[in-house]
């Protein structure tokens, strides 16, 4: 294997967040059959080398010349080699050097890249600069080629090419222990403990080794087994010390009597092998136990839920549809969820139905988590790869893009319209235009594919569409890449894509929550413009009743997954029915502060889907 | 474009001149054995002060430090201590079998690599799992001792490829394809796992991104999203992949050399370390900086022409 490709990734932690008990992080790892395999096996290495001295049956260079590459036996059980000396002594014997080179190896790494990484982080600055210089310069150094250097320098000993290469992949341990303090140092928690009096030194002792604890442990674990891997190799070159029985030495061996005796090549080689296998595979089944809070035994129980839903689903397949038909899009009893590790399906839309017709906006608000994007990314057919449609269904022109039964949206059948009959505004400008392309592609690109025009037409008619969403100069912002105009700008982009097929319907998520209040009326009055001019369908997904109220016929109110009330906006804001939507009304009335209000008041307890649509 | 392809190639030389001296440093600050290690035990005093003036060995350790700068700088490496080959002539000599190993290992593992790691994060489902598995046992196996379990098979049990090289001066491509397929197979199987699980990495991360979704929905073909966005927004970190990869090839192939008996760089190498030929081992050490630090150069470039924004700026 290649250091570099190791040292070069670390496993990055992510910020203080998994914090999490280290019971529950090992149990998780022998959950893990490979996980379990690799503790296994290097227990069993570690305690046979470790009593190699008691339970070897010859001293390891014991040579008995009438004997030499002799077969197993009773007497010898793994044959002798070309010397005449017992394989399994040199074996055992030889391990306690190349684990120990290997540990040693990993220790410089550790000493040498910890620290130093901690003070480049904490620090910044000219600290920061120069460590990142260093470690730059080892990283595109070619390991090997620096350990033949220092082997011409200082001679064959095992422990000093374990030394070199221990800091020619400390660079590793100092990203990592960099990346953590980075992060750490930007919680609120390092404050908090400045500013009670803590030295500098406690504060990196206290909070940041608990931080990188985790993955250094892994990173440690690969390093132990590229050191094995590069130390064999250096001694299987011949390089290493010759009098000094380890599985690189015997490596070596081995391949010279490869016609003769090829067992004495096999067992080094499977002792290699082993041991670097069980160290990758600990390394990667701890990183999984870390990074997926739900396990790697998980997959099972998801498959299975979303298989019982299925199952449900086909059986209620026959259940009258209770569509009352004619209307552009018609969402009934919509439920969609997703399959938890534990078996579960944690549902985030709890029965919502809605209709809309034709030139008509119908808004629909809610809190973040109240199932609102997730409908409407329903309609779209833009769900996460995971999510399950648990109940219901939705239909386009009276034709069903969820059909009783079905637990996924019908792709074949929306893949058609979108673009062309449903248009997308998204919430975040910035994020959603490709970074890698210039804006005239990306508006040029669908026109041609869809309306099967040519790029010259589809550019006349790009600009055209840049100059109606109030684009002054369209020829240069088509010339632009994203990263180069303003988020107004980009959303006003984004609009002109998603009306340039000219759709029936838009689907707009927010489309100006993520923009400046002067920019927000600006980008309000394009839609409206173009929702009149176009006679357009909006659905227009919103936590802000004043948007509401300035674009909407009608309402849906949506909590924790189920529709609150709906009805005309007109009505709804003068007299709403529920306790509910007065107090999404009064956040309106009373502005920004009021909306954090009305999110923390008890009224609106919803801890569990909080983060639902940004995380999604 | 142009001051960061400036700044680049500025890096790129203090890194070439900062290991070089290193290099000449920890290797000539004791050469008080070379003179006999040429000469012979049975030397006179007289013999070993002429060799280790003809070396220039009696010059203070900076001076000579400055000499093969000058020297370098015109173009001349030197020559071996021991045979009188020039130093430029061995590379020159060794370097197309093992840049051939090398670069067609990398292409191989590029087009692998991509190919495993989309499939496995587009499919997910099994294609993801068997693709994961295969990787991590891949990547746990040094490319050596696959090259060693390829030997016992294909040549000791199996007598399908030579034991030995049977590149000669002036030999065909069947020789070459002979000689070096083993090896770069060696190479692949073990570069493929480990660069595999990044492209899957980086293409997930691509996917969850929030324009995948608007471009979804603006009815472009999944096809042409997966390979022209997707694909394009995680070409600079497998790219970078690569590079590392290949850094770490230069390495394997030291060894792989031995396996296969060889005659590469690598070859050269261990041949003028274990006889302390201190002006090889420099010309080896100068000429993987120079290669590693070309290829960082081109995946810059490359990776700069990828992002936009590096573009203009």
């Amino acid at each position: 294997m290649s250091e570099h490709s190791i040292s070069s990734v670390p496993p990055t932690p992510t910020g203080p967040a998994p914090r999490r008990r280290g019971g529950e992080t090992l149990r998780r790892l022998l959950g893990n059959p490979l996980g379990l395999t690799a503790v296994v096996l290097l227990g069993v290495i570690a305690v046979a080398v470790l009593l190699a001295d008691v339970i070897a049956p010859f001293d390891p260079n014991y040579a008995d010349i009438r004997n030499i590459l002799s077969t197993p036996d009773l007497e010898h059980p793994l044959g002798t080699d070309g010397g005449g000396r017992d394989i399994l002594s040199r074996l055992l014997v030889g391990g306690q050097t190349t684990l120990l080179a290997a540990l040693l190896c990993a220790g410089v790494a550790i000493v040498v890249g910890l620290p130093t990484g901690m003070l480049a982080g904490y620090y910044g600055g000219l600290v920061d600069g120069a460590g990142a210089w260093v470690t730059n310069i080892v990283l595109a150094l070619p390991g090997m080629i620096v350990l033949l250097a220092v082997r011409a320098a200082v001679g064959p000993s095992v422990w000093v090419s374990m030394i070199a290469f221990g800091l020619i992949l400390s660079p590793g341990f100092f990203r990592l222990a960099r990346t953590a303090v980075r992060s750490v140092r930007s919680e609120l928690y390092i404050d908090a403990a400045k500013v009670s009096g803590l030295s500098d030194a406690r504060i990196l002792r206290r909070h940041v080794l608990s931080v990188v604890r985790a993955p250094l442990i892994i990173q440690g674990a690969l390093v132990c087994g590229v050191a094995i891997a590069v130390q064999s190799g250096l001694e299987f070159l011949g390089l290493g010390d010759s009098a000094v029985p380890t599985w690189g030495v015997m490596l070596n061996e081995g391949f010279r009597s490869m016609y003769d005796a090829p067992l004495n090549l096999f067992f080094p080689v499977l002792a290699i092998a082993l041991a670097t296998s069980a160290l990758v595979l600990l390394g990667n089944a701890l990183r999984d136990a870390l990074d997926d809070p739900t396990g790697p035994g998980s997959g099972g129980a998801r498959a299975a839920a979303a298989a019982a839903v299925a199952e449900r689903r086909r059986a209620g397949a026959d259940e009258p549809d209770s569509s009352t038909g004619g209307h552009l899009l018609e969402v009934r009893d919509l439920r969609v969820g997703y399959p938890q590790a534990d078996g579960t399906v944690k549902e985030v839309v709890s029965g919502v139905s809605l209709t809309l017709d034709r030139g008509e906006v119908l808004g629909v608000v809610g809190e973040s988590g109240s199932g609102k994007s997730q409908t409407a990314f329903s309609v779209l057919g833009l769900l996460p790869g995971d999510a399950l449609i648990t109940g219901g269904t939705i239909r386009i022109d009276d034709a069903h893009t969820v059909a009783p039964g079905d637990t996924a949206v019908d792709q074949a059948r929306l893949r058609p319209l979108r673009g062309k009959r449903i248009g997308y505004i998204p919430q975040e400008p910035m994020s959603n235009l490709d970074p890698a392309f210039s804006i005239g592609y990306q508006l040029v690109r669908p026109m041609t594919h869809l309306l099967g025009i040519s790029r010259e037409e589809a550019g006349r008619r790009a600009e055209d569409l840049l100059r109606s969403v109030g684009i002054t100069d369209p020829a240069r912002v088509m010339r632009s890449f994203p990263h180069e105009v303003s988020g107004g700008m980009a959303q006003r982009v984004l609009i002109a894509g998603a009306i340039s097929c000219e759709p029936d319907l838009v689907i707009a998520d927010e489309p100006t929550t993520a923009l400046d209040v002067t920019v927000q009326a600006e980008v309000l009055d394009v839609l409206r413009d173009l929702q009149a001019r176009m006679g357009l369908a909006v659905l227009l997904v919103t936590h802000n009743f004043g948007v509401v109220a300035d674009l909407c016929d009608r309402v849906v109110v949506m909590r924790e997954g189920s529709v609150v009330e709906q009805g005309e906006v007109r009505s709804i804001l003068r007299e709403p029915q529920e306790d509910y939507t007065r107090t999404l009304l009064d956040a309106m009335l009373a502005d920004k502060p009021g909306r954090a209000k009305a999110l923390a008041a008890p009224a609106t307890p919803n801890p569990s889907g909080e983060n639902l649509e940004t995380t999604r | 474009m142009l001051p960061f392809l400036i700044r680049r190639l500025a890096s790129g030389a203090v890194v070439l001149v900062a290991v070089c001296c290193l290099a000449f440093l920890l290797l000539f600050f004791s050469t008080d054995d070379v003179a006999v290690n040429i000469l012979g035990e049975q030397a006179t005093p007289e013999q070993i002060a002429a060799k280790n003036a003809e070396l220039g060995l009696d010059q203070p350790l900076l001076q000579r430090l400055a000499d093969w700068w000058v020297a370098v700088l015109s173009g001349d490496f030197g020559s071996s201590w021991f045979n009188n080959e020039t130093v430029v002539g061995a590379l020159a000599a060794r370097l197309p079998v093992t840049l051939t190993v090398v670069a067609v290992a990398i292409l191989a593992i590029g087009v692998l690599a991509t190919t495993l790691g989309m499939t496995a994060a587009v499919r997910r489902g099994w294609a993801d799992r068997a693709v994961q598995t295969g990787a991590a046992i891949g990547d746990a196996l040094p490319s050596f001792m696959i090259g060693l379990i390829l030997v016992s098979i294909f040549v000791v049990a199996l007598p399908w490829f030579p034991a030995v090289s049977v590149i000669a001066p002036g030999s065909g491509v069947s020789a070459w394809v002979a000689s070096l397929t083993l090896p770069m197979i060696a190479l692949l199987i073990n570069g493929v796992a480990a660069s595999a699980q990044q492209v899957r990495g980086a293409v997930l991360t691509q996917l969850s991104r929030d324009h995948v979704r608007t471009l979804r929905s603006r009815g472009l073909p999944e096809r042409e999203i997966l390979f022209r966005h997707v694909l394009r927004s995680a070409a600079p970190a497998g790219l970078t992949v690569l590079s590392l990869q290949f850094i770490g090839m230069l390495s394997a192939v030291v060894v792989l050399e031995q396996v296969f008996a060889l005659p590469g760089v690598g070859t050269l190498a261990v041949q003028a370390t274990t006889t302390g030929d201190l002006p090889l081992v420099m010309g080896v050490v100068a000429y993987t900086t120079v290669i590693v630090v070309v290829v960082n150069l081109l995946v810059d470039l490359a990776n700069g022409w990828l992002n936009p924004k590096v573009r203009v700026a």
